[in-house]
């Protein structure tokens, strides 16, 4: 079967038989995608003079797994969340990675001490910590601005469309953490039947107000269209408009949702010896720095976070905006992955049918 | 008949160099027979290999997975001598223990659990965390899988490895339909809070015959001016119909959302012309009305195209002996006109339909929740679930769903009463 595919792909020109000297990679996009490409893939190319092809995906583990399952694989490094770099790696469609090959920091400490906790897995290594926040556009919330997600939830307190992410991952864990379940408790409470009820009634409460965004790049354009007055959203998205681009813009940092962004080499990389070196280059200290320079991600190194100063207008302060500032993670909710691995068939399938009904 | 009295008359015909007639001809047909099938072989084998092969393969995901299957020999090997119903003994465990230690040398327990998963929610972690235990563990296995985790001792578990054993499997057919199989190994239908594949293709019927209606019921006045009014006026109405038909389909969809969504254009002119207040905005996208709105615009040319062409060849002489017949001009267009154009009628509407019921990027785009279709979900399982079987078993549902229509098209209308151009 897989055999058959490769053929026919082979045939009808589908083949990926890229040139040697080059990347492809698979990143999500917007001002995260630009924020790489200045810090990691521009001094790449200047130093060892591979080129980069950098490519946009909703969720780059989708086009991996769709690759390596037609068996003709052209990626040779994208960026996943947590779970899916676990998942994956457990179905055995990554390289493994030797925390040995990555660089030290510049004072010596190895890089398997110097990572934050989880950053270093089988078979993928993060490059920073992001949250999933709630934002609003100051100009549509009176005096009193939101800071909790129970003000999400509130339309009559905040009358407005509000925007979420049309999937169960988050939009669940959300709706458990209004309804008051501790941060800590979430994924005890959505293992049951009764929790999922529950997140999909208090989700109710505001069906008919929710305008559903799919890619990275779409709450910030749906806060700066005035369609919605409160979304959810990728933290250095909203950074990048409420910074880089002057919106109005203000940040919830309750109940943020945190994950980590992790580097993996599909298995079958037609460049693997390049993409390694590009991992591990990536993910030096400097770099991890660098790139804090140009979106509000936080490094996933601990040597990284002296080196982060101001954002690339030369004035802003970075530390009030990244989600590993301690001001702002007072209750964060940390990513399950096993858990998401269990449960994600079951749980999309009663959200779609949710979002149906 | 002819060839049985000439052969009486005169014998058989004979060509010039005194082979029968027959037998030549038949040579030098065969020759040019030969010529145009390797004219058209090029296309044939594009058609075969770049579209009747891939997607005869991935229909036949829908019926084949061997996710499990391949990696657990030792378990088929026993399932295969224990029929169903036998008791799980200490030798279950012993196959299933030897298929764990060597899914963890080959990273393939998380494939296999997947597979299991799709069946009973919760337990791709099973088959991850036994097989890193497995190498370590110490007979009785039976009791040592037990100890791991409660769940190797329930029955439903067994049930579904047992199915998916076997690569060949309805069990994403019966999840299209919003089935599964119970304990017991009966087909039962899923919690209501879980049904949501049979309820979404209703609803793609629906809206896909909706829009048809709404693209005929728009194109064929269009169709009729284009086809009456003289050439110059009808070239340039032409071209209002072509221009948007020419462009992207998702600048027309994303052009759509500037227009309609509640801070957009349509909105902010009936709130300037005090139509409706500022705090009364219409939402007239992200749900169902924003899909049919859409989908329309991208569709009509596909109904104004054929009726068209159909509606040009109608001589205006017919309606006009009709009139003078004594026939009220409704009498005329009702019964010379109207049935003059069904073909073009039948091929449009029947264009649009087909179109409309795999549509998903628009209804994506601009369809909120209540304005999702079966193709939305298909691309779902696709991309992001990767379930592909199950994708596989929807989009078979769909063609057939098609081509039924098409069947039933075929015995009211006629086929060969279609006219496209």
């Amino acid at each position: 079967m897989k055999k058959l595919l490769i053929v026919t792909t082979a045939l009808v020109g589908v083949s990926a038989a890229a040139q040697a000297q080059e990347l492809n990679v698979v990143s999500w996009g917007g001002a995260y995608t630009v924020s790489q490409v200045e810090a990691y893939h521009k001094p790449f190319t200047a130093q060892t003079g591979i080129k980069i092809n950098s490519i946009d995906a909703d969720n780059p583990a989708a086009p991996v797994k769709a690759q390596s399952e037609a068996g003709n694989v052209s990626i040779d490094l994208a960026d996943v969340e947590l779970s899916d770099a676990i998942k994956m790696c457990d179905e055995g469609l990554l390289e493994p990675i030797d925390p040995a090959t990555l660089p030290a920091a510049p004072d010596g400490t190895p890089a398997t001490e110097d990572f934050v906790p989880g950053a270093i897995q089988d078979c993928a290594v993060a490059n920073i910590v992001w949250a999933t926040v709630i934002a609003y556009d100051k100009t549509k919330v009176g005096d009193t601005p939101p800071t909790t997600v129970a003000d999400f939830f509130d339309t009559k307190k905040y009358p407005g469309k509000r925007g979420l992410l049309k999937a169960a991952k988050r939009t669940l864990e959300l709706a458990l953490y209004a309804d008051g379940v501790p941060a800590d408790q979430i994924y005890e409470v959505l293992g049951t039947p009764e929790g999922v009820d529950r997140a999909l009634k208090k989700l109710d409460t505001i069906k008919s107000d929710i305008v559903w965004w799919e890619a990275g790049a779409q709450p910030p354009q749906l806060l700066a269209d005035g369609e919605v007055v409160m979304t959810n959203g990728y933290n250095g998205r909203f950074f990048a408009a409420e910074v880089g681009e002057g919106k109005p813009f203000g940040t919830v940092w309750d109940g943020s949702y945190m994950d980590y962004d992790l580097w993996v080499i599909p298995k079958d990389a037609p460049h693997k010896e390049d993409a390694k070196k590009f991992l591990a280059f990536s993910t030096d200290t400097q770099r991890l720095a660098d790139q804090a320079k140009w979106i509000s991600y936080g490094p996933a190194r601990k040597s990284s976070n002296a080196l982060v100063g101001l954002y690339q207008d030369g004035k802003t302060e970075m530390a009030p905006y990244m989600p590993t500032n301690p001001d702002n993670m007072k209750s964060p909710i940390w990513t399950d992955p096993t858990f998401w691995a269990d449960h994600d068939t079951e749980l999309n399938e009663k959200f779609n049918a949710w979002l149906a009904g | 008949m002819t060839d049985a009295t000439t052969d009486l008359a005169t014998g058989p015909i004979t060509t010039n160099d005194g082979r029968p007639l027959k037998e030549a001809l038949a040579a030098s047909l065969a020759v040019r027979r030969r010529r145009a099938f390797l004219l058209v072989a090029p296309l044939f084998l594009f058609i075969l290999i770049s579209f009747i092969i891939p997607i005869g393969q991935m229909l036949g995901k829908s019926i084949y997975n061997d996710g499990f299957s391949s990696h657990a020999p030792a378990l088929a090997a026993w399932f295969d001598a224990h029929p169903a119903g036998s008791a799980i003994d200490e030798s279950a465990y012993v196959a299933l223990r030897d298929d764990l230690v060597a899914m963890k040398k080959d990273k393939t327990a998380g494939e296999a659990g997947t597979r299991i998963n799709y069946d009973i929610s919760g337990t791709r972690s099973l088959f991850t965390a036994a097989a890193r235990g497995a190498e370590k563990m110490q007979p009785p296995y039976m009791d040592a899988f037990l100890k791991l985790d409660k769940k190797w001792g329930d029955p439903n578990v067994w049930r579904a490895m047992r199915s998916a054993s076997s690569p060949f499997t309805m069990d994403f057919y019966l999840a299209a339909n919003d089935l599964k199989r119970n304990e017991d190994g009966k087909i039962v239908s899923v919690g209501e809070g879980q049904a949501v594949y049979k309820k979404l293709m209703l609803r793609t019927l629906v809206l896909s015959l909706e829009i048809t209606a709404i693209c005929l019921l728009i194109g064929f006045p269009i169709a009729h001016l284009l086809a009456t009014l003289p050439m110059r006026k009808a070239m340039l109405l032409m071209i209002f119909v072509l221009l948007p038909f020419w462009t992207s389909l998702l600048v027309r969809t994303t052009a759509w959302m500037v227009l309609l969504q509640q801070q957009g254009v349509l909105n902010d002119l009936m709130v300037w012309l005090g139509i409706i207040g500022d705090d009364g905005r219409v939402q007239m996208i992200y749900n169902q009305m924003g899909t049919i709105i859409a989908m329309t615009h991208i569709l009509l040319p596909f109904t104004i195209l054929p009726l068209y062409s159909v509606m040009k060849t109608i001589p205006p002489s017919y309606v006009r002996a009709a009139r003078s017949l004594g026939a009220t001009s409704w009498t005329a267009f009702r019964r010379v006109y109207v049935p003059q154009t069904l073909p073009g009628v039948g091929a449009g509407g029947l264009l649009v339909f087909i179109l409309a019921m795999g549509y998903y990027i628009t209804p994506a785009l601009v369809g909120g929740a209540d304005g999702q279709m079966i193709s939305n979900l298909i691309a779902f399982h696709m991309q992001k679930s990767l379930n592909w079987s199950l994708a596989a078993a929807l989009a078979a549902q769909l063609l057939a769903v098609v081509l039924i229509f098409f069947w039933i098209y075929d015995r009211l209308v006629g086929i060969d009463k279609m006219k496209l151009g």
